[in-house]
């Protein structure tokens, strides 16, 4: 970025950078304490970060600081590597810190950019909720006041009942910070039902800590003090800004590091890597972060807060998008956000220590609450029951394990579930490390063609993923998985995001070739598989994109429309050039109200048995009134597979030199397609050449590609018919 | 096909010559009623390639057709088939069928590559030979360019930009290069049979193949490959992945 741009808009960035921090105070205090760190590891991890990664970083718009999912891992990193004494895990778990910085650095210079591509997206989903119940139930027994109950995630939850029992003989001073707990907890679940405008100004976190604030204030003024227990309250110490931990990297012979390095790292790139995605999408500039540098900057950054006392920085979701929301254009507004976060800790440090746990802990319970909503596995189980399945499967083993053994046996389900699905296991493992993504610009269209054979699986997406970022997003991109037999749920999903992507800046991404997969669910990005056709029919209830673009097409136009696939055996017979042809399937039909005019997708095939060649397109079917000459139509420019008419040649309108040049007219009788071929309809088919048709007399077949149209190209050919049509029969 | 080449045939049938096949080639030939070529037929026991190898070599033979399985299973990818062997050491052009079928179903629109490479212009007017003779009407020139020649990596816009240039550049020198050796072919070909050029960024070998597959060519004409080592089908590239997933009917120009 050029200095001049740092500079521009410097005002909307410091706003921005305030407000965020206002979020990013009580989160920071909070995650630290939930991670078993001090306090203050919170506000150095999201200074550091602030500074470090809006100096070197590849995003935008984007906020550095502690991140949600790295609690859990931080804690029992804390708590193994330390046998229980705290202090002593702390300064272990930074030395894991520094060198998770190092590796995130590592993966940003060798471009492991793509990290989180290689995951499942339902195992990754799993993962991430698996972090969220974690969350929310140690900050549960933390927001009741409970500061010291250990136990797994299993334990903790059948002790819940327990623990709001021995509520009933707290000490008061408990039971004020539980009430402050609870009452914080119902703003963070209202705050959005809330539309009051001076309400919203502030955001939930902080009403949370004014909350807090104001109740001591109360008691204050009333003379009395602030009736919660001493060590339910934050406490800071005075000499923070100025006393360093040392680390201690004393233990890095063991497995047992090693393994709480790997997760902190997995944990920090994939939370961070998902953030710049979701945040480049809100982008009201539509730039396309480097995540690679993006990368780097991260590891640095957590390298430097290591040393400091700090945690992992990671790029944060929610303080990202309220950066967004309050006109942030670039990185300065992370750096501004950081300088606010240090002034608030100095200038606010005595009311600080008057701020309960329980407060901070009900952010969490939020947070963990968010991350697990019931909402998720309703939409997980709409995906389809596998993805349903994955998802628990990944969820309840992290929960049961540790979290790297938890993604490894989703990502083993998954791939297990892709096996089962597909009856298949050498579709993948014949398949694998060949390549499988074609890419070239159409001469024609000025598009971009993107082929995939075999399957397309988070196995192997990262090669399709490479060819799509190669694309200018302004540009259209036409992905055909008419050859693949196995498109899984991460693949459409990722598309899917490709997709926003591109229309953002004005592209498109049409993808075509999925409509006779077959799916059990009704959701867009269900698995699709196409299997051996036992009778072709369009599976399920589900409707790819494309088939409801269609629908909307028909409706658009007063047609009727027609997505399950029919048998019309005879379709094409006697078409000149198809006599050889076995149509298998007609589908996603759309036909004008009279009948005269119908659309459709068609898969036929030539030859038998190896010979066979499957052909999927898209033909217009026109029914004439008028009587014809059987001719067909074609620019020379085109392939096409005529040659079956050896008897005929190209007719020469000597008229028309430039037409004859350009186009193959062939006929069995040249003098009547001569006379037929008035100037007008020359002019006519010169301007619509890259149509193919063909014509028996009674009706017309037109063809665009020897692939399925997209919607937009589907609807220029109902166009073109209606206007033949027209022409033809007056 | 031999007839449409007007040259003679020589039949090569690998094993013992017993009545039955014999009688059996007989009727084969004998549906041919009209204007057979001149045609020999050899019948010689041993080992599959190598008789086939020696027979082209003796007879002088242009062109070696061969029937070929369409994939490979993993052992025969790794010992090698017989045809693979015949395509690596014939000393002549080879055809490989995939499809063959009792009734000719017309070839009309192959694929030839354009690698920069002494042999393409080679290859590329064989295409428009054999296009020519098969009165096939369309030829696309494929050029394929690795990614590595780029040489510059996209991580955000700028360098999208960028790598866009270069690639644009590329694709002007290659055009001009293809468009080099197609003006040098005899005009009684390039005007029979329509051309065009499609520039790839791809795998070298592999786009090829695909392409041919989405355009559903029905032949596909490759330079030979160069000398091969088991080391090439551990890491494959080029030709290799063509053979191990024939995408179509392949001519292999030497």
């Amino acid at each position: 970025m050029a200095k001049s741009s740092i500079f521009s808009g410097l005002r909307s960035n410091i706003f921005a950078g305030f407000v965020v921090s206002l979020i990013a105070l009580p989160l920071a205090l909070g995650l630290a304490v939930a991670s078993g760190f001090p306090m203050v590891a919170g506000i150095v991890t999201a200074v550091v970060g602030g500074v470090l990664v809006s100096v070197f970083g590849g995003s935008y718009v984007t906020i550095t600081g502690p991140g949600y999912g790295l609690v859990v891992v931080l804690l029992s990193a804390v708590a193994v590597l330390g046998d229980g004494n705290m202090q002593a895990g702390y300064l272990y778990a930074l030395s894991a810190v520094i060198i998770s910085g190092g590796l995130l650095m590592l993966f940003g210079f060798l471009r492991f950019g793509a990290l989180s591509d290689f995951f499942p997206a339902s195992a990754i989903q799993g993962m991430l909720s698996a972090i969220g119940v974690t969350l929310l139930i140690k900050q549960f027994y933390v927001m009741l006041g409970d500061m010291k109950t250990k136990g797994t995630v299993i334990e903790l939850f059948v002790g819940v009942p327990e623990l709001i029992k021995s509520l009933n003989d707290a000490p008061s001073g408990q039971l004020y910070a539980v009430g402050i707990g609870v009452i914080s907890l119902a703003i963070m679940f209202f705050y959005s039902k809330i539309t009051n405008r001076f309400f919203r100004l502030i955001p939930a976190p902080m009403w949370v800590i004014l909350l807090a604030l104001g109740f001591d204030a109360y008691f204050a003024v009333g003379g009395v003090g602030n009736p919660i227990s001493k060590q339910l309250l934050i406490s800071l110490p005075s000499d923070m800004l100025t006393s360093v931990p040392t680390p201690n990297f004393s233990k890095w012979k063991e497995p047992v590091f090693w393994g709480i390095v790997l997760s902190i790292t997995l944990v920090s790139s994939i939370e961070s890597l998902l953030s710049i995605k979701a945040v480049d999408k809100l982008d009201p500039e539509k730039r396309r972060s480097n995540i690679n540098k993006d990368m780097r900057a991260l590891g640095i950054a957590t390298i430097v807060s290591g040393f400091l006392g700090g945690m992992n920085v990671g790029t944060v979701i929610s303080r990202s998008s309220v950066n967004v929301n309050n006109q942030a254009t670039n990185r300065s507004s992370n750096f501004f956000h950081a300088v606010f976060l240090l002034l608030f800790v100095i200038v606010f440090q005595n009311q600080l220590g008057k701020i309960p746990f329980t407060a901070l802990a009900a952010i969490l319970v939020y947070t963990g609450f968010k991350l697990t909503a019931p909402a998720i596995f309703v939409r997980m189980y709409q995906i389809g029951k596998e993805q349903l399945f994955i998802f628990l499967t990944t969820l309840v083993a992290t929960l049961i394990t540790d979290l790297i053994s938890g993604i490894l046996i989703g990502l083993l389900a998954t791939f297990l579930v892709h096996v089962l699905l597909n009856k298949a296991f050498w579709l993948f493992s014949r398949n694998l490390l060949k390549p499988n993504v074609l890419m070239y610009k159409e001469a024609e269209t000025q598009s971009y063609y993107v082929g995939v054979i075999h399957f397309c699986t988070f196995l192997n997406f990262y090669k399709l993923k490479a060819k799509l970022d190669m694309v200018p997003q302004t540009n259209k991109v036409v992905v055909d998985f008419s050859l693949c037999s196995f498109v899984d749920h991460t693949v459409q999903e990722s598309l899917h995001n490709y997709e926003e992507l591109f229309v953002r800046k004005g592209g498109v991404v049409e993808i075509i070739g999925l409509d006779i997969h077959e799916t059990d669910s009704s959701h867009p990005f269900a698995v699709r598989t196409l299997r051996p056709i036992k009778g072709l029919r369009v599976f399920g209830g589900g409707k790819t994109k494309r088939q409801q673009q269609l629908e909307a097409l028909a409706e658009q136009k007063g047609w009727s429309y027609n997505a399950s696939a029919s048998t019309q055996k005879r379709l094409l017979r006697d078409h000149l050039g198809y006599e050889t042809t076995f149509v298998e399937g007609v589908y996603n039909t759309l036909s004008s109200p009279n009948k005269q005019l119908s659309l459709f997708d068609i898969k036929y095939s030539e030859g038998v048995f190896i010979a066979k060649e499957s052909v999927q397109t898209t033909l217009l079917r026109i029914r004439l009134a008028t009587a014809v000459p059987v001719f067909s139509f074609d620019r020379e420019m085109l392939l096409e597979k005529l040659s079956h008419l050896a008897g005929f040649h190209d007719i020469d309108f000597p008229e028309h030199p430039e037409f004859s040049d350009d186009f193959y007219v062939r006929g069995d009788n040249p003098e009547k397609v001569r006379a037929f071929f008035t100037s007008e309809l020359i002019s006519f088919f010169s301007a619509y050449g890259f149509y193919h048709i063909l014509c028996n007399g009674k009706e017309l077949i037109v063809r665009q590609f020897l692939r399925p149209a997209t919607p937009a190209e589907a609807a220029a050919m109902i166009a073109f018919g209606l206007a033949l049509k027209k022409r033809i029969d007056g | 096909m031999s007839v449409l080449f007007d040259t003679s045939l020589v039949m090569v049938h690998v094993g013992d010559k017993t009545d039955k096949k014999e009688s059996r080639l007989q009727k084969i030939i004998s549906s041919f009623d009209e204007s057979l070529p001149k045609y020999t037929v050899l019948w010689k026991a041993g080992q599959p390639a190598e008789v086939l190898l020696n027979a082209c070599i003796d007879e002088h033979a242009d062109l070696l057709i061969l029937g070929a399985l369409q994939r490979e299973g993993l052992l025969k990818y790794y010992i090698g088939s017989v045809a693979r062997k015949l395509t690596r050491k014939c000393p002549c052009d080879v055809l490989l069928l995939i499809k063959p079928s009792v009734e000719r179903k017309p070839c009309s629109y192959a694929v030839v590559n354009g690698l920069a490479h002494e042999k393409t212009e080679r290859a590329i007017s064989r295409a428009f030979y054999v296009l020519h003779a098969l009165g096939a009407s369309r030829l696309t020139v494929v050029e394929e360019i690795s990614e590595e020649d780029v040489a510059v990596k996209v991580d955000d816009d700028r360098g999208l930009r960028r790598s866009n240039i270069v690639k644009e550049r590329i694709q002007l020198r290659e055009d001009s290069r293809v468009k080099k050796i197609l003006s040098q072919i005899p005009k009684t070909f390039t005007s029979t049979v329509g051309h065009d050029v499609q520039p790839i960024f791809g795998r070298r070998g592999y786009s090829i193949g695909h392409f041919a597959r989405v355009k559903r060519a029905d032949l596909l004409v490759m330079n030979a490959p160069q000398k091969h080592t088991l080391w090439d089908r551990i890491f494959p590239h080029d030709l290799e992945y063509i053979l191990s997933d024939l995408p179509t009917d392949v001519l292999i120009v030497r």
